[in-house]
């Protein structure tokens, strides 16, 4: 599946549009990452714990997207975007969504 | 006279933050610098009109993202700053250096790609923990594009 966050493929056409497609998940933070980031809190500095969840939950909702558009028969999903949302104080929404096309090498 | 037990704990994060965070800034400007400089030629634009010698490529997403924390000094700082508004200078930086940082790491996956350019930037914040009693917390930073990769 080819993800593109741009209306057109350069060197291929679409075929045919099959519709929107999009995956989203809610993810809740980790007690211990929780603890380390309390720590980090007080000092700066990067939390690669988080920058780990965050992408992570990112793939998950992709894949989420990247079924639904496999169900439709695509093979590319085109002007992909992404929204982030805080739920709680805890958790967090991670939309992630596109177009779902057929694409052809020209 | 007797000092009371949470001054000197307030006052010691204070000082922890105030030094801590100072060095971890400028370590991390310093390598957002360095990676500014490696990555210069990989031309980044945040439009999606492609320029003739472009449109041959294939294209893929590509994207960098980071998690930052602010400092306790910081917080403190911009608490305030809240009193009698106006720029919070200590939580710009913060934001400017999670930017960076991802536009860094999306370039990164980009030159793994062997790609010449990226297109479309778009940028996603978000506020990950904290709420409004104790300030930002810390801040995620996404940036993504599409990747254009010279056909073989």
């Amino acid at each position: 599946m080819l993800l593109i966050n741009m209306e057109f493929a350069p060197d291929k056409k679409i075929t045919s549009n099959l519709g929107m497609v999009q995956g989203s998940i809610v993810k809740a933070k980790h007690v211990g990452r929780d603890i380390m980031a309390s720590f980090k809190n007080i000092i700066g500095g990067e939390l690669k714990g988080y920058t780990e969840l965050m992408n992570e939950a990112r793939d998950e909702a992709i894949a989420r997207m990247v079924e639904q558009a496999e169900s439709l028969g695509a093979n590319a999903i085109l002007n992909v975007r992404f929204a982030t949302s805080t739920v709680t104080a805890n958790a967090s929404e991670i939309l992630v969504y596109g177009s779902a096309v057929v694409l052809e090498d020209r | 006279m007797v000092m009371p037990i949470e001054l000197f704990f307030l006052l010691g994060l204070l000082v922890l933050g105030y030094v801590a965070g100072r060095f971890n800034e400028k370590r991390h400007y310093r390598s957002i610098r360095e990676g500014e400089s490696r990555f210069r030629d990989l031309l980044v634009m945040n439009g999606r009109r492609l320029p003739p010698h472009l449109l041959k490529h294939q294209a893929r997403m590509v994207s960098g993202n980071v998690v930052i924390s602010v400092d306790y000094f910081k917080v403190i700082l911009a608490a305030l700053r809240n009193l009698v508004g106006g720029r919070v200078t200590s939580y710009e930086s913060l934001i400017d250096r999670a930017r960076r940082e991802a536009v860094l790491r999306m370039q990164a996956e980009a030159r793994e790609l062997g790609a010449e350019a990226v297109f479309n930037l778009r940028y996603e914040t978000s506020r990950i923990s904290g709420d409004a009693t104790r300030g930002v917390g810390s801040m995620e930073v996404l940036a993504y594009g599409t990747a254009l990769i010279p056909p073989q």
